[in-house]
């Protein structure tokens, strides 16, 4: 090497790929191409369409509500028949979902230690999210029916003088919601708990806590993010219920829900226009409480929690 | 400052699942003493720990405070602090939170708990990180936290789980010294879980080395320093070299021992027996690496062969350690560990020698020793 020191002269050495990469181009990311293709034909653009046949209403409907274009919204805003479902619904999926949330916290809790049985519990828990919402309708349906195994079972002893009304109504939908929620809930919550160092709570015992200071002090704290997350999902999937509404709910009456308003503009009326509008509204009220959730969450703790998770 | 006068330790066993992790640990701690469990992971150290702490119930013994029975209330009612070895600062709250945790369990009034708070960050110089999170600190810093929050209740006992082993060497050596301080200064009695020796023996007033679940040797550091009843107890004492031997010959407390793999009549040591030894026993000799004297030429009169006492190697490895070399000598099949102010040439042929009363001979077997605690 001797000759003029220092001075780099000549063509660079380094591949096409670290060339590139100094250019902030990584060519790994064109694998992503045939991905987005997908993602644009198959819900970018039905998404787009979606929204653009909002503001086509039909005559009628525009004859009806006024509002020009904008008819469809002046109509979901207006008419009673189609406004009261977002109460309807938000009246299952917040109680549902909080319900599914609070219930798994006790049983992740005690399904953390070691125990004989075990397996067999956590089986038993987790087995309805394999059972779809008709299965589970169905099941409802003769298990909890007029002339279902509880209600003859009740009437056998005497516990009762007439057949409990269990199915299709509220109570039907809130059992359907609770037995396909709760084993989504009790896995991501349980997932939650594992992530939290144990040393922690023993620490905290050997400081004279006990087990309600422990848990309101040290766990409450580092798996409420998590709680609200669970919080965000379960509601999300109540929220869009259908199946269950129509099966063991009272389709026009108290469980009278969104997705059941759109699929009847849609199925019965034929204006497309009007149940796209209905299913915007959905996603905007969703987002809405989504928004509010991990707002809230925005301002818990959020760092490690010091386990394996 | 602890307010007992003794902790006993009866018989104390812990079963999981018919294997024994611990059993019959016999102990007296007297008040402010600073007692250490040393041994190799899996020898009970930790389960004994948990034990006192309550964390981990008894399956056999009991433990008694001033003669009263602790062994059953659970750790919450036990009122002994504990540092754990992943440190367990809860770490959604500050430090300052961290610290004041044990002192709002109790129900303190809340100037007190402020002022005693303040006072433990202080003690471990963690005055300006206060306010921080437990995440936002260097291990070293989060292991101080723990102390706090351990020592701010001034519980009557003190359990380390090896605070130290997650530390980088050099940090060690400083929070060695830092709980030493804190020990000092404080008269907390405590109980360190370690199977780092030299933390024990620069440590601890008294140290209980433990093998599978039970008891080695109890002593103070020099006792168990300079006189290790087993070779096992030895090996954590420094003795590096540890070999299998052959009694030749015994005589008055000085046994004649023969290292395998040499020639008959080669490398041969004498000793000071440990135990009741006779000639043809199996048993091991420890040596420490500084006793022995490296020579580089040979013994006596030259070319006599082998001399009794001196042992014939090759240099193998020599190792720079500063002042001295670590030198590695090989000799038949054993590696001898000898320290040397002059570095000998590797594959050089040189000579090691070891005073007699430098040398152990202890039995081979390690269940025929009968722990025994020295009163203190």
């Amino acid at each position: 090497m001797s000759g003029v020191g220092g001075q780099q002269t000549g063509r660079a050495t380094a591949s096409l790929r670290h060339r590139l990469a100094e250019r902030g181009i990584d060519p790994t990311l064109l694998l992503l191409v045939p991905g987005l293709v997908v993602a644009l034909a198959l819900f970018v653009y039905p998404f787009s369409y979606g929204i653009g046949l909002t503001v086509q209403p039909t005559a009628a409907m525009q004859e009806q509500w006024g509002g020009g274009i904008l008819a469809n919204y002046v109509a979901f805003f207006r008419d009673p028949f189609v406004f009261d479902s977002v109460w309807l619904t938000m009246r299952l999926a917040l109680p549902a979902a909080l319900f599914n949330v609070l219930a798994s916290v006790p049983v992740a809790m005690v399904l953390r230690h070691r125990f004989r049985g075990k397996r067999l519990l956590t089986s038993l828990l987790v087995l309805p999210i394999t059972l779809g919402t008709v299965l589970t309708a169905q099941g409802l349906l003769i298990f909890a029916g007029r002339q279902g195994w509880i209600n003859r079972a009740l009437l056998e002893i005497g516990l009762i003088d007439e057949p409990l009304k269990l199915v299709n109504n509220y109570l039907g939908v809130m059992f359907s919601l609770v037995i396909t929620g709760f084993p989504f809930a009790f896995l991501l919550i349980s997932s939650y708990l594992s992530g939290i160092d144990p040393s922690l709570e023993r620490a905290a015992k050997t400081l004279g806590a006990g087990w309600w200071q422990r848990f309101r002090r040290i766990i409450l704290p580092l798996l409420a993010p998590g709680l609200a997350t669970t919080f965000v999902l379960t509601f999300v999937l109540a929220f869009s219920v259908f199946p269950s509404a129509r099966l063991v709910g009272d389709a026009m009456g108290e469980t009278r829900v969104m997705s059941l308003m759109a699929f009847r503009a849609f199925g019965e009326q034929n204006d497309y226009a009007m149940a796209s509008t209905i299913a915007l509204m959905m996603g905007a009220v969703e987002l809405l409480v989504v928004a509010a959730v991990l707002g809230l969450r925005s301002l818990l703790y959020r760092g490690t929690t010091g386990g394996k998770g | 400052m602890s307010d007992f006068d003794s902790l006993e330790l009866r018989g104390v066993g812990r079963r999981f699942g018919g294997v024994d992790a611990l059993s019959g640990l016999d102990l007296t701690i007297k008040s402010g003493e600073f007692v250490a469990l040393l041994g190799p992971s899996g020898c009970g150290k930790s389960t004994a720990l948990n034990c006192l702490a309550g964390l981990l119930p008894l399956t056999h013994g009991e433990i008694l405070l001033d003669g009263k029975r602790i062994d059953t209330l659970p750790p919450e009612r036990r009122g002994f602090g504990m540092v754990f070895q992943s440190y367990a600062l809860f770490p959604h709250l500050s430090v300052e939170k961290n610290v004041a945790f044990g002192l709002q369990m109790q129900g303190r009034p809340r100037a007190e708990i402020e002022s005693r708070v303040r006072e433990a960050i202080k003690l471990v110089k963690l005055d300006e990180h206060a306010k921080k999170l437990p995440g936002q600190l260097s291990g070293g810093q989060q292991q101080r936290v723990a102390i706090a929050r351990a020592v701010v209740l001034e519980p009557s006992l003190v359990l380390m789980d090896e605070p130290l082993s997650n530390l980088d060497a050099k940090l060690r050596l400083d929070m060695r010294t830092e709980i030493r301080r804190l020990h000092q200064s404080l008269g907390l009695t405590t109980i360190y879980v370690t199977h780092d020796q030299e933390e024990a023996l620069s440590l601890a007033d008294r140290l209980v080395v433990m093998r599978e679940g039970r008891v080695q040797q109890v002593g103070t550091p020099d006792e168990l320093y300079e006189s290790p009843t087993s070779w096992y107890v030895a090996d954590f004492m420094g003795y590096r070299n540890i070999l299998p031997a052959t009694v030749v010959s015994v005589s008055g407390g000085e046994a004649v021992v023969q290292l395998p793999g040499t020639a008959d009549g080669g490398a041969r040591l004498t000793g000071s027996a440990v135990g009741v030894l006779s000639a043809g026993d199996s048993v091991r000799v420890a040596i420490r690496p500084d006793d022995f004297v490296v020579a580089q030429d040979p013994p006596g009169s030259a070319g006599a062969g082998t001399v009794p006492g001196t042992v014939p190697g090759t240099v193998s490895v020599v190792e720079y350690h500063g002042r001295e070399h670590a030198v590695g000598v090989q000799t038949g099949d054993t590696m001898l560990h000898a320290r040397t102010p002059v570095a000998p040439q590797v594959g050089g042929s040189v000579w090691l020698t070891a005073p007699v009363e430098r040398v152990l001979v202890f039995p081979d077997s390690l269940d025929a020793v009968v722990p025994v605690e020295v009163a203190a």
